[in-house]
């Protein structure tokens, strides 16, 4: 897809893909015949930038046809550089500018306490997004609200785009800040599905506050040349040549689907 | 005269309508950022406490968050002061409530210069042209606090995003509330004339009437139209009316930079090229003092409104 567009964000789509495949075909209440069934979990993806694993996602989920993936950032395209909620079918909200996700789960957490519902809100953020101040604003509020019908994922991939997060700003330790907005913390291994799970799940147990989900993820999971690489690959895309040894790469640990 | 009516500030009319509305629809949630009982959504908040959310001080959350609730079907209204609903949130309003149309209204108080003491920190006049360059939004300026109520109405059945710019000093009531007929995007023309068309938005449509009574004592005739939407502009009726008199000038408690005068520029320019004159501040920051001494001190007062029509008249070919 993103080797098609000649452009876009492998990197932190990679890093990410463990934790969507859980959310979407694990975890979530949704409904692919029905993407608007009011009833549905929710699910935020702040890191707009990582719009490609959504959309293998919700294509994969049968929410618009596999062959839509083509035409990732094409003009005419309804697969946007960034998630335009417009555009496709089971998008909840659109990003892409850094930092507005987390108040937009926040708004869906609320309205649904508000209508009764049972539905959970998910978002995630990446490591580096938590630079934004804006997160710490909604982060403020999950706290006081006490959102207990939300989680928070965030993917700590260690890198940005001008480097390792450590270096350009430390954002770390986050467990201390996001417990100090009075939120739950869990520590999970991003690529490793039993975590992952296991941490949703202690998730929906924690009553009277959000939790937040730490995933110590890899950017570039699962392709070698992009995990030695990381910053090459934030935002830009393989070669066609790259594009063949990164599926037979990820096909080798995942599935064969070619 | 003006000086006999009564005097109310479009933020009261606001809260009132809020509250009334709050009965009516059950889907309507409030979001304020600490500014409750300045904004007037306290009238709301008093009536509905489930659902009225304090966001504190943290105007970006408020607006995505306002995006959030809309994105589950409720109609969000979300409010400060102009300076900080505009400027502060402008990347919010564009990413989470334009882009996506999502049915977020934000209603600021504190327009303008008539934000008086607080200062240049407080006094919004660039609100109008920056919320109107952002696809999908509908701006709009109500006059009074009979237009406010009908504007509030009107935005919790429009759906989509909305800017609403209301004031915080009292004005005087303009339009008869019996009579008055709000529509979205169409100008409303108070007072006929042959000589110059004056356009105005917010507490300034006021000032442009009391400057046609007295232009008119010196036999010009000047029509007077109440542009309460800025976005989408009425086009049409400033076409037929500045087709008519010939001549233009607009009135904003605004600057004269892409506000209402830019606005009404744009569609001239191309469509009937008239001499025009903008009156507004002019691309200055405000300071502290009373409304009243800032409106002289800053040009927006009936007296300059009619200097700019002369001068309009006089270009005339």
């Amino acid at each position: 897809m993103i080797c098609r567009a000649n452009s876009g964000h492998p990197g932190g789509s990679l890093s990410a893909t463990d934790i969507i495949t859980v959310l979407y075909f694990h975890k979530m209440k949704h409904n692919p015949k029905e993407a608007n069934w009011p009833d549905r979990d929710r699910f935020v993806m702040s890191k707009g930038h990582a719009a490609p694993v959504l959309y293998a996602a919700l294509a994969e989920a049968s929410y618009f046809p596999k062959e839509y993936l083509k035409t990732l950032r094409q003009i005419g395209s309804s697969l946007q550089g960034h998630i335009d909620m417009l555009s496709l079918p089971g998008i909840e909200m659109s990003t892409g500018s850094l930092g507005q996700g987390l108040s937009a789960a926040n708004g869906m957490a609320l309205a649904g306490r508000l209508d009764k519902k049972n539905y959970r809100v998910y978002c995630l953020m990446g490591d580096g997004e938590t630079q934004e101040g804006q997160i710490w604003e909604a982060a403020m509020t999950s706290g006081h609200y006490k959102l207990d019908n939300l989680t928070a994922i965030v993917d700590c991939n260690g890198y940005q785009i001008d480097g390792k997060v450590d270096d350009i700003k430390s954002i770390n330790p986050l467990s201390h800040k996001f417990e100090a907005f009075k939120w739950h913390v869990i520590k999970c291994d991003g690529h490793c599905v039993k975590s992952i799970i296991e941490a949703f799940e202690a998730a929906e147990r924690i009553k009277g506050k959000p939790t937040v989900i730490l995933a110590d993820t890899v950017k570039g999971r699962g392709v070698s040349f992009m995990e030695e690489n990381p910053l090459d690959f934030h935002g830009k895309a393989p070669s066609p040549e790259e594009k063949e040894i990164a599926l037979q790469q990820l096909c080798k640990i995942v599935f064969d689907d070619k | 005269m003006t000086n006999e009516k009564k005097l109310i500030a479009t933020r009261d009319a606001y809260g009132k309508t809020l509250a009334l509305l709050g009965k009516e629809n059950p889907n309507i949630v409030v979001l304020d950022a600490d500014l409750a009982a300045s904004t007037k959504t306290i009238l709301f908040k008093n009536a509905f406490p489930e659902r009225f959310f304090d966001m504190g001080i943290a105007e970006q959350d408020m607006i995505s968050t306002a995006a959030g609730f809309a994105a589950c079907g409720k109609i969000a209204f979300a409010s400060t002061f102009a300076v900080f609903g505009s400027g502060r949130t402008w990347d919010q309003i564009r990413m989470s409530c334009a882009y996506t149309r999502l049915n977020v209204k934000v209603v600021v108080t504190h327009g303008g210069i008539t934000t008086g003491e607080d200062g240049a920190s407080h006094q919004a006049n660039e609100d109008i042209a920056i919320m109107r360059a952002i696809p999908n939004m509908t701006v709009v300026v109500p006059s009074d606090a009979v237009e406010t109520e009908k504007v509030i109405r009107a935005a919790a059945d429009f759906h989509g995003p909305m800017y609403i710019r209301l004031s915080r000093l009292a004005t005087p009531v303009i339009n008869d509330n019996e009579k008055y007929k709000f529509k979205l995007g169409k100008g409303i023309v108070l007072k006929e004339g042959k000589d110059v068309t004056i356009f105005a938005c917010g507490i300034m449509v006021g000032s442009a009437l009391e400057a046609a009574e007295k232009l008119a004592e010196e036999n010009i005739f000047a029509e007077v139209i109440n542009l309460h939407t800025i976005k989408p502009i009425d086009k049409k009726l400033i076409i037929e009316s500045s087709s008519k008199t010939k001549a233009v000038v607009t009135v904003e408690e605004h600057s004269i930079l892409g506000g209402l005068g830019g606005a009404v520029a744009e569609i001239l320019v191309e469509n009937n090229p008239v001499p025009m004159q903008r009156v507004g501040v002019k691309d200055t920051f405000g300071e502290s003092g009373k409304p009243h001494e800032l409106l002289v001190k800053y040009g927006l007062m009936p007296s300059n409104i009619i200097s700019a029509v002369k001068s309009v008249i006089s270009r005339k070919k």
